[in-house]
């Protein structure tokens, strides 16, 4: 057989083995040894595919030999190959990371559990992403979330089981309202396959039973995505899970999610259907400047730094939609290179601040006071993300706010660009809040003798902290590919 | 529009409205996944409802029949069954869980519990 | 309900053709209403009412925890097995026709396997999930 004809069925199905077998060993340092080979093995195959679609635009692969639209289709274009690239790369760093910091965490017992349900979480993240039939999508997602929710609640505080169950709520109420989505479109066109579903759509997007399913569809992903006002599981599933569990989701979750909304506005409906026919592009304005402004203004008053960032991942999001709401390639290639740039400053920021966990105790800002001092290192990182957070140039997420202002000229929209500088000055206030404990004021006496984090903790985070740097100098892997991916998607509805 | 030649879509948005306002307007974390479970069901029906042709036989190749509803439909929703059975699981494993901490599955009493000032000193222990 | 005497004996009784039934179930799948799912969850139930009437201990000897555990994995893996024996036939993953010389008898014979399978890790999730919640209360009594 040829390898690299399978590599789209690979793709998924390299982790999704590898679940079983980590279960089936019931070693953990067997299971991490095969989880590992199995996620850069992903990776491995991701960067394939980015360059295979490099070459030929598109490629589909037709699960059990069934031609598309009748079976299940895998197909990877710019769009998906990147974020493919994306959460694999991701999980390759965190899951090196998680073997130290579990090991704190979660009962020496349950690890292989652990790594069992990572696999799957991997494979679900990632089954999304290249997966061309919406129901499967569906399966994907649930895969997904289902192992979230169980990595959510192995935190070591009790508060994460309470979190855990209100993302099992919210995340079921989401997930049951796009498959009502898919429901509805399915009665309508008789198809699932996403490409046929366009071409069958374009006829009918005015009729009653499409616009309640993409109603259905936006409610239900933008709760998975954590659009404001849909983010109240947010902050605490990412406050309360382990560390790795929180870099890993804050990294890859939300942004999966995103990609799936746009699969559905520009792939299935069309960008006319959705921005030119509908309000949808103001709907979204207001939106993500509520988030921006609401979510940063309440992380700036939290006085836990994993909730402090999780509320500033929310806003983050907001800069996301903000991007969708342009209906332009610019505005696409914004939201596009924000979701890498931010899905790696906040996963090595989460990384960062388990070592800070693993250090100090706790990253609440009564306790982390000081740790400028004691773990100058590691609050050097945070500081670094935190900037890249603002949008500071030199720093990843520069580039994402210069091609939104960018988009916001093209519309001549001057207000837009003095909205997202304002927006950009609560980030300040709330990294400030950080460097504040951290430089300005001594360690607690019984923390005065903390050590810096150990290597294991280190390394990881610091290759995203390299990456948040890299590509705010190099852009070319990010905004190159999502240039591509925005006209693409464009492209394709035009 | 005829009102009853549509009536298992109005029975689907019943139950799935019911559903929702359990989940949002019970406190008892059991009850919210009993209106969960409600929701999700009634998302079987609106699969299955366009599946079925009246008149028409289960899909199962007989030469006296000519007329089959569609299985599709069917197939999904063995998978959405599948989904919502490990959702409810991990839900009341969740709840068992939440009990076995808070000792409560009161959604206002625990949110009372976790506004606790000792958390900080909870934190600090190994 | 251990010392109830009709319950032991017609539990005994009905087990085996609850059993008979799933397999039934299973293999008669490809022509009529049935398949894995239904059949690993008829033969869960058998084990639920199993363990209902000789107790938890009892069930959990017959069917211990970690072949329940393994058996959930081992049908995930039986049926990705499937999906590589389609690649290795020279056919897409989970392709059924290149596997056997006759494309209709390959789709019976993968999805035969792929059937089993889902039995094995279906019955073994409602045992496990079963279990679980039946020994937490045990536990605190």
């Amino acid at each position: 057989m040829n390898f690299a004809e399978h590599l789209p069925a690979l793709q998924i199905v390299v982790p999704l083995v590898s679940a079983p077998l980590a279960v089936l060993l019931r070693d953990r340092l067997a299971a991490f040894v095969l989880v590992l080979a199995a996620t850069w093995t992903a990776f491995a195959i991701s960067i394939l595919l980015w360059l295979q679609v490099g070459e030929s635009g598109l490629i589909s692969y037709a699960i059990g030999s069934w031609p598309p639209p009748w079976g299940i289709e895998y197909r990877v274009d710019a769009l998906s190959s990147l974020m493919l690239m994306l959460v694999a790369g991701i999980a390759s760093v965190v899951l090196p990371y998680s073997r130290a910091s579990i090991e704190r965490e979660i009962r020496q017992d349950k690890h292989y559990l652990f790594y069992a349900l990572f696999a799957l979480c991997l494979s679900g993240l990632l089954g999304i992403t290249i997966t061309g039939d919406a129901f499967n999508l569906f399966v994907f997602l649930e895969i997904s979330s289902l192992s979230s929710y169980a990595l959510i609640a192995l935190g070591k505080d009790r508060r994460s089981l309470v979190a855990a169950f209100q993302y099992l709520i919210m995340g079921t109420i989401g997930a049951t309202f796009i498959v009502i989505g898919i429901g509805l479109l399915y009665i309508k066109t008789g198809t699932l396959n996403l490409a046929d579903l366009s071409i069958r759509l374009q006829a009918m997007t005015s009729h009653r039973p499409v616009l309640a399913a993409l109603a259905f569809l936006t409610v239900g992903i933008s709760l998975k995505l954590a659009l404001f006002p849909l983010h109240q599981w947010l902050p605490n599933a990412y406050a309360y899970a382990p560390s790795a569990v929180s870099a890993f989701l804050a990294a890859t979750a939300t942004k999966v999610s995103v990609y799936a909304l746009l699969r559905f506005y520009f792939s299935v409906f069309g960008e006319t259907a959705i921005f030119q026919r509908l309000p949808m592009e103001d709907l979204m304005l207001v939106l993500a400047l509520a988030g921006m402004f609401v979510a940063s203004t309440v992380a700036i008053f939290q006085d836990n730094l994993k909730r402090l960032f999780a509320y500033s991942s929310v806003a983050q999001i907001s800069y996301v939609v903000l991007g969708i709401s342009f209906d332009s390639v610019t505005g696409l290639t914004a939201t596009i290179v924000h979701l890498v740039n931010h899905a790696v400053t906040k996963g090595g920021l989460f990384l960062l601040l388990g070592a800070v966990i693993a250090g100090m105790g706790g990253v609440t800002l009564a306790r982390v006071h000081g740790v400028g001092r004691v773990m100058p290192v590691t609050s050097f990182g945070i500081v670094l993300c935190g900037l890249s957070l603002i949008g500071v140039p030199g720093t990843a997420g520069f580039v994402s706010k210069w091609y939104l202002i960018l988009a916001a000229l093209e519309k001549g929209q001057w207000w837009l660009v003095f909205l997202i500088v304002l927006s950009s000055l609560l980030a300040v206030a709330y990294v400030w809040r950080f460097v504040e404990v951290a430089y300005f004021h001594a360690p607690r006496a019984d923390l005065a003798g903390v050590r810096e984090a150990p290597l294991a903790l280190a390394l990881p985070a610091w290759i995203l902290v390299a990456a948040t740097i890299w590509f705010g100098v190099d852009t070319s892997v990010t905004v190159g590919s999502a240039a591509t991916a925005a006209a693409q998607l464009l492209g394709v509805s035009r | 529009m005829n009102f009853f030649s549509h009536y298992d879509y109005w029975v689907m948005l019943f139950l799935a409205m019911s559903g929702l306002f359990i989940v949002i307007a019970r406190g008892n974390l059991i009850k919210k996944l009993v209106g969960l479970a409600i929701l999700q069901t009634s998302v079987y029906l609106l699969y299955l409802t366009p599946g079925k042709i009246v008149g028409a036989t289960a899909p199962i190749v007989d030469a006296s029949f000519t007329v089959y509803s569609n299985p599709l439909p069917q197939v999904l929703i063995l998978t959405a069954i599948v989904v919502g059975v490990a959702t409810l699981a991990l839900g009341l494993a969740l709840v068992v869980r939440i009990r076995e901490e808070y000792d409560s599955i009161e959604e206002d009493e625990i949110l009372r519990l976790d506004l606790d000032p000792a958390d900080d000193k909870r934190e600090a222990k190994p | 309900m251990k010392n109830d005497m009709v319950l032991r004996v017609i539990g005994k009784l009905l087990i085996p053709f609850i059993l008979l039934f799933a397999l039934y179930v299973q293999f008669h799948g490809d022509y009529g209403p049935g398949g894995g799912f239904q059949a690993g969850a008829i033969v869960a139930a058998a084990m639920v009412f199993y363990a209902m009437i000789y107790g938890l201990s009892t069930a959990r000897r017959v069917l211990p925890d970690a072949l329940v555990e393994s058996m959930i994995a081992a049908g995930v893996l039986l049926y990705l097995a499937v999906g590589f024996a389609g690649l290795h036939f020279g056919g897409n993953f989970l392709d059924y026709f290149v596997l056997d010389a006759d494309p209709v008898a390959g789709q019976h014979r993968g999805i035969f396997w792929i059937e089993l399978g889902v039995a094995i890790t279906v019955c073994g999730v409602l045992v496990k999930i079963f279990y679980l919640f039946a020994q937490r209360g045990q536990d605190q009594e």
